[in-house]
């Protein structure tokens, strides 16, 4: 009997490898959206309510840069890029680029955009840096994480959007959550690896002088494992800004938007204008956080004098 | 003598998935090679037992995989042993709860690396700090102790330099003040000196005994290099595969070397700078003519001075009074190679 087996045997052949009956194929996954389905109905308002406060924290923070006066949003944004870098190129760079995409009024999508980012890259900061220290103590930690983290930098993103708008519908909350899959995995792994890294005569030393664990953390794992994390940080940065266009079909709204509309109405300039702007804050955002990071490590300057 | 300072007591540590079921091998004779073979287990220290004097210098030596560092790391207990007793000051070490060892490691030894492990992100000044901060000292008082030592080994003027700015030598002065700072009362160096060229080592060991001159501390040396160890140290402990095979002053090492493992050890030394003339007088029986030279004056020296006073003979003198003579001739002997050791005269000790 077919339908008694897990294996179809009528259809079995050299050239076709053994499949699962047609109609257990369907029970199973008619049972698996099932029971996502029960869950969600059971527990998606307690866990949208624990999502209402970020919802609600992003929409207040994107009307916030949007309503701020351009000039003082100019301002802002050329002393951060300054603090960061200590290039007044790249301060200029970034006031010209902010110009131009108002210009040619992409203003408030990529204020979205900017705000989706940023949130984002914190969170995965805040998330990603203690699961990182944590990883680095333990084998059996990292051993857990790092296929986790494998499989979340890998999967097709579309496909975790299904079970993420099942479970919190369509919005900033869901694409932020999306954002967030994609975009941690660097800062975990670079974070575990920086701190494994650190060299072992220096720990020692510290061991030596007797340093409590948190001086042993703060005044030399993290330290000296800096240079890593802030590569980390970057590419997380990269990476939600990558995802801002697929994201954009869940809700995040911003600069994705408009470039999902030019794929589906081939509108080329529309397109081609809204893809330079996410260029435009990559590239400062990666030259921003890369200058940050190497000033963070002005002891590896070698020769002598200061 | 009094209490020793520090004292091993039938130390052992074995690397291994189960060490402690290998110690038993080991007692019933079991070698390092054969450990290795029959049961995969690498014998880092085989039954050591040391006392080590308060305020001397005391080297343990040996060649590579000797089990030097394993030794040294047992006494701040930066390493667990196998089995045995790390008894400094009359307390067990291995017994020692965290908080108690993090103490013994803050206030009571401090270390000096090979690979001079300084901070690489602190500055030299900051580098110096690093023990005394750690120890709670309050910040005014932390930044004179680190000044005083930054400028005691000579680095005046490098505080805001940061380590990969300085030489190896100076990075090494860096690391000593850093250990000195603390105030410890035992010195752990891992062959402190042996990363540096000879000129700057023969510069550091001078630095190393000036300061030791003033401060007394008890300092534990670890090198592979038979003339540093002669040079300064009070005693000298010889390892040979985990276990000690010699203990004693440079003079019996010298003149009574255990095994052909030590005897291959002195074979080059220069012997007229480590042996006295106290090792090769002949007891006064009768009065002689000549220069009178202390006993504990290098043969070195005693050629020199006899050589300057044309005369073949010299009394040996103690504490002033005459308690022997020497000849040129029984110099020249002394200084000369031995022939290796027979196999009875192996089983000194
Ligand atoms: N963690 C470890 N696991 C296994 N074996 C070890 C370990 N640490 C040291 N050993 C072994 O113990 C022996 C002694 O090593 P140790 O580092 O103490 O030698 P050493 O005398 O300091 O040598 P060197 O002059 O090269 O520094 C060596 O055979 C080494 O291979
Ligand atoms: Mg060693």
């Amino acid at each position: 009997m077919a339908s008694d087996s897990i294996i179809d045997w009528s259809k079995l052949t050299w050239i076709d490898p053994p499949t699962m009956g047609r109609t257990e194929l369907r029970d199973v996954k008619k049972a698996i959206d099932g029971t996502f389905r029960d869950f969600t109905r059971a527990n998606g308002e307690w866990i949208e309510a624990i999502f209402d406060p970020l919802q609600s924290f992003l929409v207040w923070f994107e009307k916030l840069m949007i309503a701020t006066p351009w000039p003082l949003f100019l301002i802002v944004a050329a002393g951060l890029a300054y603090y960061g870098s200590r290039s007044w190129k790249l301060a200029l760079i970034t006031v010209a680029s902010f110009l131009f995409i108002g210009w040619l009024d992409m203003w408030e999508d990529t204020m979205a955009t900017v705000a989706m980012v940023s949130v984002s890259t914190m969170l995965c900061i805040a998330f990603g840096i203690p699961l990182g220290i944590w990883m680095s103590r333990s084998d059996r930690v990292q051993a857990i994480v790092v296929p986790i983290l494998d499989v979340m930098q890998t999967i097709p993103s579309f496909v975790y959007l299904i079970p993420v708008v099942m479970l919190l519908g369509i919005g900033k909350a869901p694409a932020l959550i999306a954002v967030m899959i994609y975009a941690i995995p660097p800062i975990v792994r670079l974070t575990n690896l920086g701190i494994r890294l650190v060299d072992k005569d220096t720990l020692e030393a510290a061991d030596a002088f007797g340093a409590s664990k948190r001086e042993r953390l703060w005044g030399v794992q993290i330290p000296l494992a800096l240079p890593n994390i802030f590569a980390g940080v970057n590419q997380t940065i990269m990476m939600a800004l990558a995802m801002v266009v697929i994201a954009a079909m869940i809700g995040a709204g911003g600069l994705g938007t408009p470039v999902l509309r030019a794929v589906n109405n081939q509108y080329l300039a529309l397109g081609v204008f809204n893809g330079l702007a996410i260029v435009a804050i990559a590239i400062i955002f990666d030259r921003v956080s890369q200058a940050f990071g190497k000033r963070l490590q002005k002891h590896r300057e070698g020769g002598h004098g200061v | 003598m009094s209490e020793p300072k520090v004292q091993i007591k039938n130390l052992y540590k074995i690397f291994g998935r189960k060490p402690a079921s290998m110690v038993q091998h080991v007692e019933n004779g079991m070698s390092k090679p054969e450990l290795l073979d029959v049961h995969g287990h690498v014998l880092g220290l085989n039954n050591i037992n040391l006392d080590i004097p308060a305020r001397g210098i005391q080297v343990i030596m040996g060649l590579s995989g000797s089990g030097k560092s394993t030794l040294i790391r047992h006494i701040n207990r930066l390493i667990e042993p196998t089995a045995g007793e790390m008894i400094v000051d009359g307390e067990d070490v291995l017994q020692m709860s965290d908080t108690a060892l993090r103490d013994f490691r803050r206030f009571k030894a401090s270390m000096v690396f090979q690979k001079f492990a300084l901070m690489p992100h602190h500055t030299v000044i900051e580098n110096v700090r690093y023990g005394v901060d750690i120890q709670g000292v309050a910040e005014k008082e932390a930044a004179e102790r680190a000044q005083r030592w930054l400028e005691r080994v000579g680095l005046k003027g490098f505080e805001q330099h940061y380590p990969a700015q300085l030489s190896g030598g100076m990075q090494q002065r860096v690391g000593l003040a850093r250990a000195l700072a603390t105030d410890a009362e035992i010195l752990l160096m891992d062959e402190a000196f042996s990363a540096l060229d000879p000129l700057i080592r023969t510069d550091m060991q001078n630095v190393l005994l000036d300061l030791q001159e003033e401060l007394h501390k008890t300092i534990i040396f670890i090198t592979h290099d038979l003339d540093e160890a002669l040079r300064i140290g009070d005693n000298i402990a010889i390892l040979r595969d985990g276990k000690m095979v010699q203990s004693g002053n440079p003079q019996d090492i010298v003149l009574r070397p255990a095994d052909d493992y030590v005897t291959d050890f002195i074979q080059d030394i220069n012997r007229a700078r480590v042996l006295q003339v106290g090792t090769a007088m002949s007891p006064a029986t009768k009065k002689c003519d000549g220069p009178q030279i202390p006993h504990n004056t290098i043969i070195e020296e005693a050629l020199q001075t006899c050589v300057d006073s044309h005369s073949e003979t010299a009394t040996v003198t103690k504490a002033g009074k005459a308690v022997g003579s020497i000849t040129l001739d029984q110099m020249v002997r002394a200084i000369a190679r031995p022939e290796a050791v027979s196999a009875d005269d192996a089983n000194y000790r």
